[in-house]
């Protein structure tokens, strides 16, 4: 099992290969080498950053054909989920279109009587759970999202997530798989939903 | 909903835990990796590893330390402790570190904030903040070194400030009510939390379980941090989140 974790100007990219490393995956490698992408059994593409910038650097380095065109199973965190979607209002960019959605900037409601936070930063729940990369003692667990910009529910919803307004926190097609939250910081449950996607 | 989270603070002195008695099989050791997974498995939401080596030569090992930790822990951590310049942040970052805290180098350079948020982003920079209430004007002046040297800022507006520049979260300790044992500064807290729109992290008071409920709902804190209670067992977190879970608080 190899699995490679996709390489370019985003933060934080040792934080997924370390998680990998701590549920047994010994053959982990960050890179940018399009053959070892396309050929590699799971491929992960993970993300904190802007997403203008960060989509402008992917086409620049030919990165985002290499993405669409890829076969197994992919798995976009975060900021990938974001850039997988059809348009971003962050920087106003258009992403890959894998999932047809749009990505919105949570806005706060005029009162705030709950309190509601931009960015949503912690722990929050994850139901609606319909993808092979859950298993179903998931739904209502918790996970750890650090986001101010959202994916809409639409039919390729996943999993869905309450903050300001219900969205998708999860997204899945074909062989595309996405999660808004960090499945490698969310503790016991993150580290099940990587298991689950490294045995598609 | 989000939950509200509880997040221990380990000090580290020369690449070893401070403060860290009273645990069975880690207590010779005081290794912060083995403290930070039990904590994580004890169902703490974050850890803070605050840095407290006194001199700049011996923190050079810290990054080592920080990269150890980010292979052996699977919740978030905040780093802090002597960072002063972007390239302590970038070190850190590599080394594996989902935010770092700045307290006294925010103070005397506030354009560190700015610059810090620029190049890695709002969700990196935790900008921590001691402050006292200064009974001769009634204002909370906020202190550095230590809470050992006042300065000319003040606690509501500085906090204001740092989130315009664009930090992602505000660590808030009431010197007044450090150490103390007897609750959080919960007037302070909601005041803050009412006038950000960034979470604030409460620190500073915590003695009871009570006090947690208390910081959650008078403070309306978004997080709330200890660490002798934890560190010394008087509160275990399996038994927090229980109590706070009867008390109608949404936590993990």
């Amino acid at each position: 099992m190899r699995i490679s974790i996709i390489k370019y100007n985003a933060g934080n990219i040792r934080s997924v290969a370390n998680a990998l490393q701590r549920i047994g995956c010994t053959d982990v490698e960050i890179t940018d080498d399009i053959e070892k992408l396309r050929t590699a059994d799971k491929v992960i593409f993970p993300g904190v950053g802007e997403a203008s910038t960060t989509m402008a650097n992917l086409r620049a380095t030919g990165l985002d054909k290499v993405i669409l065109d890829l076969k197994q199973p992919v798995l976009g965190i975060c900021l990938g989920m974001q850039l997988m979607c059809s348009h971003s209002d962050e920087g106003n960019a258009d992403g890959l279109g894998i999932f047809p959605v749009d990505v919105k900037r949570f806005q706060l409601p005029e009162d705030n009587s709950l309190n509601y936070k931009i960015p949503q930063m912690g722990w929050n729940s994850i139901s609606n759970l319909k993808s092979a990369i859950f298993s179903p003692e998931m739904e209502n667990q918790y996970v750890y999202f650090v986001h101010s910009y959202y994916a809409e529910l639409c039919e390729y919803t996943a999993a869905q997530t309450e903050h300001v307004i219900r969205y998708s926190s999860a997204l899945a097609r074909n062989n595309f798989y996405a999660t808004q939250f960090h499945p490698e910081k969310s503790g016991s449950v993150g580290e099940g939903i990587l298991r689950n996607f490294i045995n598609l | 909903m989000l939950a509200k989270r509880i997040v221990p603070c380990l000090d580290i002195r020369n690449g070893k835990t401070v403060k860290g008695v009273n645990f069975e099989n880690i207590r010779e050791v005081g290794d912060p990796v083995e403290l930070g997974a039990w904590y994580a498995e004890q169902g703490a939401d974050e850890l803070v590893f605050l840095d407290i080596t006194a001199s700049h030569e011996e923190r050079k090992t810290f990054p080592d330390l920080v990269n150890r930790i980010a292979k052996g822990v699977n919740i978030p951590f905040t780093v802090g402790g002597g960072i002063s310049e972007l390239s302590d942040a970038d070190m850190l970052l590599n080394a594996g570190a989902d935010k770092i805290s700045i307290n006294s180098s925010a103070v005397r350079n506030p354009q560190l904030v700015s610059d810090m948020a620029k190049n890695f982003g709002s969700q990196f920079v935790v900008v921590a903040i001691d402050a006292k209430l200064n009974p001769e004007t009634g204002l909370w002046d906020v202190m550095v070194k230590g809470g050992r040297e006042r300065t000319e800022k003040e606690l509501f507006s500085w906090a204001k400030e740092v989130q315009e520049r664009g930090a992602g979260e505000i660590l808030f300790t009431s010197m007044l009510h450090d150490g103390t044992k007897a609750g959080f500064a919960n007037k302070e807290l909601a005041r803050l939390s009412r006038e950000l729109s960034i979470p604030v992290i409460a620190s500073g008071g915590a003695g009871k379980m009570e006090h947690f409920v208390d910081v959650f709902n008078e403070g309306m804190a978004d997080a709330a941090l200890a660490a002798s209670i934890f560190h010394f067992k008087e509160i275990m977190i399996p038994d927090l989140k229980n109590y706070l879970r009867q008390n109608n608080i949404l936590v993990r």
